[in-house]
């Protein structure tokens, strides 16, 4: 038997497959294909303090071996979310992380103090990182001091896991590791989307109305395996690995540069049932080169 | 909603531009209604890296038939799939058309690759409705009558049947169907589309379309595919929420 069980900050997941957030809604639909309570968990879409309608049309494009996407957040709102989502989470029998985003620090406090009374949800993912909203985003993800200071916020009205979802578009991404250890934060997910954006050459017109967009898919796995071995390197933080992950080889690879847990993203919007599909790949992965605990990948890495 | 692996047992070219592919998938063929979808990667590797969403254009025992036209990378590498090789799809997705409701006359108005979601509406209604069907074309060879008999034809440039637009065609006769009594299912561009709301609603008529939309996943976790809603207040999701609507409920 292979031991998949992770403890990452006191939150024990049963493997470290989770489903990233933005690529799983609330849950219930991907729930039609697959058996979620198989995974370590899942990570729900951008909460805000109040409801958001998103961006118009087009939100999506593909790109070569990935897709850019400008959703702008939509979503349903902390209220609505604790009344009509929290019920069906509830019976999930996986691992819940909440994914919150806000465009002040005291929305990212207000938010994670309402939710934080809630048993279902067994940690924070607080998003400074979201590319495509003008607040709320990006520009808290590219300043040190503003990533400091809502982890230590968040941190002090929340006695559960929290981790910071970094931005890959900065320079150098420990630095950010470092402030959110250093602010008592419990991990750090990375990375988020990278900008990027495409026009079409007969009409010159972005092919998404938000001009640009997150970067995800296959295309950016390189570079979030630079991103977690960076961070890995130089900050002693656990580190959830995102970026490009398509099935269990990435997931293991992923591991081996640093990452304690992985989640999943854009896959699952081509196959809803890849997280336990990866699950299973892994599982079989550690009994034939016998690992017997799954830990023992962590930052295995041979430089 | 399945994810199943269908063979393909025939693949053809029907007009100059138009393909029609048939596949053997009875999980996804036993539940399907008219006016859901299916989305289909084309390809075992990440180009393209998407599924694409097409309409279930009709069923057969075990069998789902897709129209498409070439557009990109996608659909041409669908074109030259052969007899016997596998397809992944995914669906039924979406809500299909409402036709068991109380109505007399049916009329389908299909403009373009519209005509998809038709030929299975068509045979769910032959037996009990008076159906007439409208198609649009740009010109004589891209006319698509896929599964449909009796119909009228429009082309832009007049080469066959009435000179004008399949709306403008239908406004000429729609005289012949009362608007108490009569249904009104349409797909084709959004400009199509858009004049078809502005006849039903000035007329009174009930309508649904079917739209369309780039999508990634098709089953309302991407959020990719957002159409507003009439009042301007919110966006409902073109893969969960339709893809069929009343025509009175978004904005096109």
């Amino acid at each position: 038997m292979v031991d998949l069980s992770i403890n990452i900050a006191g939150l024990i997941l049963k493997n470290p497959v989770l489903l990233a957030s933005g690529t799983v809604g609330y849950g219930n639909e991907i729930s039609e294909f697959t058996d979620i309570s198989k995974l370590g968990g899942i990570v729900t879409k951008s909460l805000s303090l109040k409801p958001r309608k998103g961006n118009p049309p087009p939100r999506i494009t593909e790109t070569p071996s990935g897709m850019l996407n400008a959703i702008g957040l939509a979503n349903v709102g902390v209220e609505v979310f604790i009344k009509e989502k929290i019920p069906f989470l509830k019976k999930l029998n996986t691992a819940i992380i909440c994914n919150i985003a806000a465009s002040s620090i005291e929305e990212y406090v207000e938010c994670t103090k309402m939710l934080s009374i809630e048993e279902t949800i067994n940690a924070f993912e607080i998003n400074v990182s979201c590319p495509n909203v003008k607040e709320g985003g990006l520009e808290f993800g590219n300043d040190l001091f503003a990533v400091g200071k809502i982890t230590d916020r968040v941190k002090a009205i929340s006695t559960k896991p929290i981790f910071i979802k970094l931005s890959p578009n900065v320079s150098r991404i420990s630095d950010f590791a470092k402030v959110v250890k250093e602010n008592g934060g419990d991990g750090v997910s990375a990375i988020n989307t990278l900008v990027g954006t495409a026009f079409n050459i007969y009409t010159r017109k972005p092919k998404i109305k938000n001009i640009t967009g997150g970067l995800s898919g296959p295309a950016i796995k390189p570079v979030a395996l630079a991103k977690v071995l960076e961070i890995k390197r130089n900050v002693d933080i656990p580190i959830i690995g995102i970026g490009g992950i398509m099935d269990w080889k990435d997931a293991i690879e992923m591991m081996i540069v640093g990452a304690t847990a992985v989640q999943i993203g854009t896959v699952n919007f081509i196959n809803p049932n890849a997280g336990v599909e990866i699950v299973n790949g892994i599982e079989k992965f550690c009994k034939e080169k016998s690992v017997n605990k799954i830990t023992g990948l962590i930052g295995s890495y041979q430089i | 909603m399945y994810i199943e692996q269908s063979v393909i047992e025939s693949n053809q070219k029907i007009n100059s531009t138009t393909f029609l592919i048939k596949v053997k998938a009875p999980a996804i063929a036993s539940v399907s209604k008219p006016g859901q979808f299916c989305n289909i990667k084309v390809s075992e590797n990440s180009f393209p890296l998407l599924r694409r969403p097409f309409s279930i254009c009709d069923v057969t025992d075990e069998s789902l038939y897709f129209l498409f036209d070439i557009h990109g990378e996608g659909t041409k590498i669908l074109s030259l799939k052969k007899v016997g090789e596998e397809l992944d799809l995914l669906g039924p997705l979406g809500n299909g058309f409402n036709y068991e409701e109380e109505f007399e006359y049916g009329v389908i108005v299909a403009g373009g690759l519209g005509i998809a979601p038709f030929p299975f509406l068509l045979r769910k209604l032959s037996n009990s409705k008076n159906v007439n069907v409208f198609i649009g074309a740009g010109s004589k060879e891209k006319i698509i009558n896929y599964g449909v008999n009796n119909y009228s034809i429009a082309t832009d440039n007049g080469s066959q049947g009435f000179h004008g637009t399949v709306v403008e065609l239908l406004q000429s006769e729609i005289a012949k169907y009362p608007n108490g009594k009569t249904k009104i299912f349409g797909c084709g561009p959004n400009a199509m589309l858009s004049k078809l709301k502005e006849l039903c609603v000035h007329k009174k008529y009930q309508c649904e379309i079917s739209v369309e939309c780039a999508m990634a996943c098709g089953f309302g976790i991407c959020q990719g595919c957002p159409v507003e809603t009439e009042n301007g207040q919110s966006y409902l999701l073109v893969c969960k929420d339709g893809p069929v609507f009343n025509v009175q409920d978004i904005n096109l």
